[in-house]
Formats: C-alpha cells, structure tokens, sequence
C-alpha cells in the first residue's frame, strides 16, 4: 500500500510537471503578442519592449518556465532592474501587471467563494441524488419512481443559465423573497452569506442531484439483481441489512469516483453560476482574466485547477482502495 | 395432503414410500408479468422429497427449475411475480407465511448455494465475515463463538490452511475453494433442506467431482434432504435418489433416478437422454438430438408443450396432442409421466431406442 | 510430431507468455505466466483435434495463439504451410480465409446492430470475395445449410436463440470455405439437446468440406463425439495425445485417468459400480509458479522424486500415443481408488496449490481486472504468509 502511495505521488507531480510545462507552450505558441496587449492606446515599440522586459518575456521560454516554477517554491521578484521591483512571495504563480497584484492573492481572495459555493452544492446534491436514486430503485416502476425519474430528467436537460436566471427573476425580482446576492464572508455576516448562497447552491445542486439520481438508481437496480445479494437474502437477513449493507456498500462504490471528480471540478470555478449571481469566485475570475488577455493570471489559474483535479483523481483512486479490497493490491 | 382440483390424482406426486414427506410442492404456480404478457414460468408444479434424500429437478433453460427452486426457497420477488400453490415443509406452509417468518427459516431451515460461487459472494467482505454474518442472522451468539464456529465449518468443507483463509476476500480463492465457502456459509446453521442449484455447472470436472462428494458426505453427516438443480443428467445419476424432468415450467416426468433411467417414458426425457454424448457407450456415428428448440414461455403450444419437437405424437390417435395439456399420471407406482401416449407405447418406445443407442456406432 | 507439408495446420512448440509484472516502486517484469508452453500440435484436412483441458490449462490461449488473436512468444504456426507467426495484422488477412474460429458465446462474438444477413455478408466483403450466384444469395445458401431459415436474414441476433447465434456463427466461420476452423468450447453454453444438434451439424460440414477442427473443450463426451484425435493440456503444456479410442480407452498419463474417472455418466447403474474412480485433490497450482519437474505431480497419484526434478518429455509410446509422464499407467494396473491426500493437509507449505493467484483463464488470456467492477481491480495473491505487499499482478499482453 505504501509503494502504491508513492508510486501514485510521484506520478501526480509528474503529471503536474507535464501540464505546466505545456501550459506554458499552449499560451507562448498562441496568437498575440501578450506585451503588445498589456500596452494603452498611446503604445510606441519602446513601451512595448519594456513591457516585454517587465513581463520577463524577453527570456527564452525555458528560462521563462525555470523561473515560474521556482517562483511556486521560493518566490520571485519581477523588474527587478527597473526602480520599482514587484516582489511576489512564495508560492508565487505569477505577478498580473494589469491589476498590480500577485496572481496567488487574486486566486486566493476569490478561491474562497469558489469553495464554499462547490461545497454547499456538493453536500446538497449528494444527499438529494443518493436519497431520491436509493428511493427510486427501491420503488422501481412505482409512481414515486417515475416521479423522480421525471423531474430529474428535466433538471438534467435544463440549461444552467436558463434555469439561474428563472431563479433570479421569480424568486429575487419578483416575488422578492430575497435580496440582490451581494457575496459576504460567512464569518462576517452569516446570515447575509446564506442569503447570497441559496440560489447559487440550489442551481449548481438541482443539476448535478438530477444526474446522480439516474447515476444512484441504475447502480443500485443493478447490484439488487446481484448474484450476492440474492445470497444475502438467502441467509435470511433482514431487508435493510440486505439494502444497506450488502447491496448498498457496493452499488455507491462507484459513485465516489465520479462525485470526487465533479467535485473537483467545481473547485476550479462555477463559471455560469458565478455570472450570473455575480459571485466573485474563481470562475469569474477566470472569465475576466481571458477578457482582459491576463496572460500571468490565466497561466496560474488554469495550472491550479488542474492540480486541483489531479489531486482529486489520486484521493478517489486511494478512497476506492479503501472501500473495495480488490483494488488494495495494484 | 389436499388434492389438486385439476388432476384427477388421489393426493400428490408422492415418490417413495414414506407415509408424510419432509417437503411437498403442491400446485405451484409462478407468474411474471412483462411487455410480451404474463409468463408462466411455473406452472403447476406438484412434487415430494422425503427426508434426507435427494431430488434433482432437471430440464434446460426455461423449463422453470431454477424459479420452482428460488420459489420454494422464497427468493422469488413477490412484487414483480405472483406465487400461488403450497409448499409445505416439515408441516410448515410457506407461501403464505409473513416475509418476517421465511426470513427466519432462510438460512436456518432452508438453505441455497448458486451457480456461480464468484459472484455468489460478496466482493468487499472477508468469506469469515460473510459466514459469521449467517450464523448471527440466526443465533443469538458472540463475535468470537461465531468465528470459532466457522473456522471449525471451513476446515470441515476441506479448505487448507482454513485459520488463513478465513480473513481471506472472495477473489483471493479459486473457483473450487469459492464453492467449499459457499457450502459452508449454506450448512452453518445445520438446515433440513438444501438446495443446490446448478452448484458445479462454474467448475471443472475434477473440482465438480471433488464437491459433488462433499456434497454427499455432509447430507450424510447432517442428515440434509437436497434439492439439486441442474442440467447435467450425468451428476443426476451420480448423486440423486429421484428426478423430476421439467419441461415449459412443468414436471413432465418424476421417478426414481433408477426407474427414470432404465425406462424413460415421456419422449423429451428420452430425447435428452440420448442427446448426451456419452464416455459409457459405444459412439455413436451421429447424436440424436431432440430437434427444434425450447418452447418461448409466452407463446406455449396449446396441447402438449413437447409436441411440436416430439417424434411419437402421430402415434396418438386424433388430435390429442395438439389440443389437449397431458396431466401428470402414475405410469406405474412412484412413476409420473405427462404424455398423452399409452403406457405399453411408451414403454416400447423407450425399448427401441435403448437397443440402438447401445448397439449404435463403432 | 509429423512435419508433413500437407498438414493443414502445423503447429510446433508453441509458447505464449505474459508478463508477470512486480509492484514496488518501479513496476519491472519478474516473471511470466507461461499460459502455453512448448505445445505442439498437427491437423489433416478433414481431421478433428480435440484440445482438452480444465479452465486454467491454457487451451484457450493456445487456440487463440495460433490464429494470432494472441500473438505468441515464441514457437511455429504453420496454416496450409505457410509460416504465420511473423506476419503482419495486414498480411494475415488471406490466411483468415483459410482458418475462422467459433466462439464458446456465440451472443458476443455477433455484433448485436448488424442482421444476420450483414453478420455473413461481412467475410465475403471483408475479403472481397464474390460466391457464384452473388454475395446475397451465397450468404442465403449459407443459412439454409446450416439450419436458419433464410427468411430471417433481416433479423438481429438478440432475436434468436443460443443454438441459433450459434448457427450464425458457424455460418459465417464456414463462409468463405475455410480450411480449419478453430472452434472455443462451442457448445459449452447450449442445452444438452441443441449441444447435441450443433455437434452433429459440425460433423456433417466438415464431411461436406473437409474442413479441419481444433475443438477446443472441457467436455471429454463432447470431445469424443466429435475427434479424431485428442490432446489433453495441464498448466500450458500437452501431457497425452493419442487417436481418440486410444485416450478413452487405454489411457496412459495419471491426469486423462483421473479427469476421465470424474466425468459423471448419465447411468444410475454403472455409476455405483465404478469403482476406481480417481479424486483429484486441490486445483490447478499457480501459472505464475508451476511446479517443478512435471507440472502435474503436485495432484499426482504416482509421483515420485524424479517428478520433481526432471520434466518428463512426450514421447510416443505407441504409434500416435504421445505421453509426458515418467510413470504412465495403463486402466488395468489403477490402484482401485487413488487419492492424494498430502493436499488436504493443513501443511502450509503444501496448501498453496488451492490456491491461485490469478483467476485462471481469465488471467492467462490478459484479462486481469476483469472480475471486479471497480476502477483496475485485480486478483491479489494470498501467498504463503499473507505476504501481499511484494506480490504479483498480472499486465495485459499485447493482443
């Protein structure tokens, strides 16, 4: 199991090393000249050129990398030949010159409200697509089945930006029964926090509860017909001992994975969601960065995402070793 | 006993000569619904073992045997299938008894091992567990009293090192190993009834024989009435004291395995008899085969389900066979046999085709 | 074995390994499972080999290996005389017209979206080939000689019956008028009375176009019905080959004695009186680590020390009787019930063979995984001591 771990660790920084280091050739291969952008409408080559300085892209693209990746580590200072040097503490992701401000500070003020909406989402779903799919498997065929069976389709075909704008209108606009969001702390004003937070949780919960329900009931429908349930009803356990712990235990297995996966992905930023309740999270910082062309923020945020998976992808595979024994030996 | 309305038969197929059998069927009937109508995948189905022997009901898919056994057993989902007729078991009817009461008698009195003893167990559970499970559904004992218990059971079925492999995880073992622990998890809690079905069709020939003979030992030490499900009337042979042939989810044929054997009287017991290629007899040029294929449990022929694949039913006079269902009648004491032919004919019949499957060949 | 040109397929010391892989920190090949192992084997037109064995015994690679679904380690394969081994997925599409294969579940090997009539359409077109009187109405031919109703040529194969599928398989296995035919237990899914039907049916094509069979299967009836010749396998290698009569009859090797005694015979009678039957104790020991010596002898009634040290060659005892054993034994010399008990014995050190590594077959045909549902579940070794942190996994091979 040990061996396993570090196998898979040393495999996950690989992986890192590899999607850095093509980020990094994705944006110096694309079209545009990122110092030319960063440059006003009053723009002369010289201002360009020192732009280019200032950016460090005047550097060979290795050299460019070497220092990026030991800027995460150790920090890094940029223009530091110029008279105002900007200094960019570890971990240091970069430096936007179009907000004046380190790329990990961005990250970090907007991470939060990332979190806490892919959090709330996340437990909201889980219990709602688990409860309803368990209960729709267990009632197959009844008309409390194809109820949820129903509604979820329509959850599941219905577009987010479509169904968070009916959100906002009814239940903000017109009906009134909350405020304008207007995203707070939730150690500063809870109950302001939970105001701003409903809707955006109901919206990203409602999609993804009515894909788990089907993912929930077709799972559990198969296992129930499961040679070795039929064997534990064989031995005359009660039913819910059957449900539970024989069929339950490996039906849900596989949903770890992918809800682990969906998680992760949330943490990288909701980007409709966070539109559209204008939700300073990480999604619409994401979105603003590629409107402004912030090349530096959007290098370090598409590299933290995609760590941010990856890491994902190795606590699931070590959370289904856990659960299932077959697994423990690879 | 009550007798069935329909047949005009004085009580039950009863065979052997014990006065009250351990576990009679009596007009058992399993329906299921589906998108093509009603399937009758039990249909009528009468039939006895005394205790302490063995029964084998044999026939091919869809004859209904694997549903007549989960339906005695009680596994068959009361909400997607409808069961009516009686099973009484030790005095004890239990179609109609609570689902709280047939869960007490499963896995205490009655007892399944399946087909396929990979998937028969749960993958996550270590096998020790998965036994310790059985016995406290049942017994009010400790962890530790269990655990004793089921090492003790484990080494009984012939597994080596069992003090290892009893924290051992279901893919750990081999397919034979896999059979012994689902034996042992069946046997734990000492049931009157087991019921086995197709329990060595997953193994190889060698490891089949190995659990066939565990199989007998332990119904002699625990004095276990069997029912055996299967297809191969080889292991028929082998181990059961009588055989009940099943056909379109019905008994066509039941006698002893020695009277079955030695003069089929239904045409598809002799069709299948000689279907097998056989290591004891001469070979054959050439296999007789009943032709044609089962019938579609939804579309059943309206007299006689074999008639359509039958060679003998011209012999009938009129119509009989094409219209009229054959009731299961005593051919002779303990014999039953659904065919509309005469005793004499079928006996003949039987004659023949013995002589030439004997003197058939090289 | 004989080396004639004329031999439809020739096949000589054959060898399909994988590689068995370690699982420190860096994954490197400490083994192989050796799933056929120096099988030779040679087929007439028009003759019938049966290859037996139990699951595990490596009949299945085997048979696969020589149609280069599984490409072989080492060793020749000859079809019609032409060396195959080395040639490329291209260039064997003219060999595919000379040898097909039928499959143990004929519901898998048909493409459920296809009708039967594109399933037996496709081996004309893939090799575009033209049958006199057109494509359409060779493939309606086709149907009618083997038992379909040509009618349902539009039909799709969940349509139809096991005994059926089967058909279509066989259909379009004989279409292009192969030479062998190299069939996976055929019949092993069918019912007693459609097995029956397909056997015979097997039997009437191969009269009517000499083809050659490699039957391969683990029912020793079946395979008497249906073989010229049989060769039994245990543990990727051949033990005993001879003409049929010769093997059901006067058996030589220890294992074709014990496998033949467990068969069950459907007689009430004579099973009582059969006495001398042989018990094998145990499974089959681990590919990964077979014994030494005669890979048979940990289950063996008659072995002695030499078992263990020296691996007993096939040699022909009588003309076309091939056996590997020291100590062969004819019927009448059987003690009259052997057993071997030291298996059974809770001696750990001779426990393990119970118990395997792999899942058999499945294992050995690169399958590993393919038991549990979960993400890459594999089939641990319970090896002596429950020593699982340094033990074994199984890596696909290259198929």
């Amino acid at each position: 199991m040990f061996a396993y771990l570090v196998r898979r660790v040393l495999l996950m920084l690989m992986l890192l090393f590899l999607l850095s280091v093509s980020v990094f050739l994705l944006f110096a291969i694309l079209p545009g000249d990122p110092a030319r952008l960063t440059c006003g409408k009053a723009c002369t080559p010289a201002i360009i050129e020192s732009n280019r300085h200032r950016l460090g892209l005047d550097e060979p693209p290795l050299t460019q990398y070497v220092k990026f990746v030991s800027g995460i580590f150790v920090g890094r200072t940029f223009s530091a030949d110029s008279p105002q040097p900007i200094k960019c503490d570890a971990p240091c992701l970069g430096y936007s010159f179009n907000r004046q401000e380190q790329v990990m500070s961005l990250i970090a003020r907007s991470a939060p409200v990332t979190f806490f909406l892919a959090i709330g989402a996340f437990v909201i779903w889980i219990v709602v697509g688990l409860a309803l799919g368990i209960f729709a498997a267990l009632n197959r065929g009844r008309w409390g089945d194809r109820l949820i069976m129903g509604i979820s389709l329509i959850g599941y075909s219905m577009p987010s930006f479509f169904l968070g704008l009916l959100l906002v209108f009814f239940v903000i606009i017109k009906w009134q029964f909350l405020p304008f969001p207007a995203y707070v702390a939730p150690w500063e004003n809870p109950f302001q926090f939970f105001q701003t937070m409903l809707l955006p949780w109901i919206l990203l919960a409602t999609l993804y509860a009515a894909f788990y329900i089907r993912l929930t009931r077709n799972q559990v429908l198969e296992v129930l017909s499961d040679d070795y349930v039929r064997t534990a009803r064989a031995k005359g356990l009660p039913e819910r001992t059957v449900v539970v712990k024989h069929a339950l235990r490996a039906g849900l297995t596989p949903i770890v994975t992918a809800a682990g996966l969906d998680l992760a992905g949330l943490l990288g930023g909701a980007i409709i969601s966070e539109n559209i309740f204008s939700l300073p999270g990480l999604g619409a910082l994401a979105i603003s960065s590629i409107i402004d062309s912030d090349l530096p923020l959007i290098t370090g945020i598409t590299i933290l995402t995609a760590a941010i998976i990856i890491f994902a992808n190795l606590v699931v595979d070590l959370l289904y070793a856990v659960v299932d024994p077959r697994v423990r030996v690879i | 006993m009550t007798a069935t309305s329909e047949e005009p038969l004085s009580g039950m197929p009863i065979v052997g000569s014990a006065d009250r059998p351990f576990l009679s069927v009596n007009d058992l009937h399993v329906t299921f619904p589906t998108e093509d109508g009603l399937v009758q995948a039990v249909d009528g189905v009468s039939l006895s073992v005394e205790r302490g022997k063995t029964l084998a009901i044999v026939g091919e898919s869809g004859s209904g045997k694997s549903v007549t056994a989960q339906a005695i057993m009680g596994l068959v989902n009361r909400k997607s299938a409808t069961v009516t007729g009686e099973i009484w078991l030790d005095g004890q009817e239990l179609i109609n008894l609570p689902q709280r009461e047939v869960q007490e008698l499963m896995g205490m009195e009655i007892a399944m091992i399946f087909q396929d003893p990979m998937s028969s167990l749960h993958p996550f559970y270590r096998i020790g567990d998965q036994i310790v499970e059985a016995i406290r559904a049942h017994r009010s004992i400790g962890k530790a009293a269990a655990r004793r218990e089921t090492l003790e059971m484990l080494q009984h079925v012939g597994i080596p090192a069992a003090e290892r492999r009893i924290d051992a995880y279901p893919h750990q073992l081999s397919g034979g190993m896999r059979q012994r622990v689902m034996i042992a998890m069946a046997l734990i809690n000492s049931p009157q009834l087991l019921i086995a079905d197709e329990p060595t069709t997953a193994l190889d020939v060698t490891v089949q024989a190995q659990i066939l003979e565990l199989i007998a030992r332990l119904q002699g030490e625990f004095g276990t009435t069997v029912i055996l499900i299967t297809h191969d009337l080889g292991i028929v042979a082998d181990v059961a004291d009588d055989v009940a042939v099943m056909y379109g989810g019905r008994i066509v044929e039941l006698a002893s395995t020695t009277t079955l054997y030695d003069l089929p009287e239904m045409p598809y017991t002799l069709g299948l008899l000689s279907s097998v290629p056989r290591m004891d007899q001469k070979l054959p040029e050439r296999l007789d085969p009943i032709r044609g294929n089962p019938p579609s449990p939804i579309r059943l022929p309206k007299g006689c389900v074999f008639q359509p694949r039958c060679d003998y039913w011209q012999r009938v006079p009129g119509e009989a066979c094409l219209t009229v269902r054959p009731d299961l009648l005593e051919s002779d004491p303990d014999h039953w046999v659904r065919c509309h032919l005469k005793v004499e004919e079928r006996k003949q019949i039987a004659r023949d085709v013995k002589q030439i499957l004997a003197g058939g060949g090289e | 074995m004989t080396n004639q040109t004329s031999d439809v397929l020739d096949v000589t010391d054959l060898r399909t390994y994988f590689p068995v892989r370690s699982r420190g920190l860096i994954p490197r090949t400490i083994g192989a499972v050796k799933a056929v192992d120096g099988v030779s084997l040679s087929l007439d037109a028009g003759e019938t080999l049966g290859l037996v064995g139990e699951s595990g015994s490596g009949k299945t690679t085997a048979a696969r290996s020589i149609l280069m679904l599984v490409r072989p380690t080492g060793g020749s394969v000859k079809i019609d005389g032409e060396e195959i081994t080395d040639l490329s997925a291209r260039k064997l599409m003219p060999i595919r017209r000379k040898a097909q294969m039928i499959f143990q579940d004929p519901y898998n090997a048909l493409n459920p979206r296809h009708t039967v009539g594109a399933i037996i359409t496709a081996p004309f077109k893939v090799q575009k080939v033209v049958p006199p009187g057109g494509v359409k109405k060779g493939v309606l031919e086709l149907m009618e000689r083997v038992g379909l109703n040509p009618e349902h040529y539009n039909r799709y194969p969940n349509e139809f019956s096991g005994g059926q599928r089967q058909r279509i398989g066989i259909a379009r296995a004989i279409a292009l008028r192969p030479k062998l035919i190299v069939c996976d237990e055929p019949v092993s899914a069918l019912d007693v009375s459609i097995q029956a039907q397909i056997l015979n049916l097997l039997r009437d094509l191969q009269k009517e176009f000499g083809i050659a069979y490699l039957f391969v299967a683990h029912d020793l009836a079946v395979v008497r019905q249906i073989s010229h010749r049989v060769a039994v396998m245990y543990l990727g290698k051949i033990m005993e080959t001879a003409p049929r009569e010769l093997i059901y009859s006067r058996p030589l090797h220890p294992y074709t004695h014990s496998l033949l005694s467990a068969v069950p015979v459907p007689d009430p009678k004579r099973q009582a009186h059969r006495k001398s039957r042989i018990v094998l104790h145990g499974d089959l020991p681990s590919p990964i680590d077979p014994p030494s010596g005669c890979v048979f002898r940990t289950r063996c009634f008659q072995a002695q020390e030499r078992c263990a040290v020296e691996v007993p060659p096939l040699v022909e005892l009588a003309p076309g009787h091939h056996v590997a054993c020291h100590f062969p034994i004819a019927v009448e010399d059987l003690p009259a019930r052997a057993e071997v008990q030291a298996l059974t014995a809770d001696d750990p050190q001779e426990a393990t063979p119970d118990v395997q590594i792999v899942s058999r077959e499945e294992a050995a045909d690169g399958a590993a995984g393919a038991a549990g549902k979960g993400r890459g579940a594999q089939e641990e070794a319970l090896d002596e001591g429950g020593a699982a942190e340094e033990g074994v996994s199984l890596n696909k091979p290259r198929a």
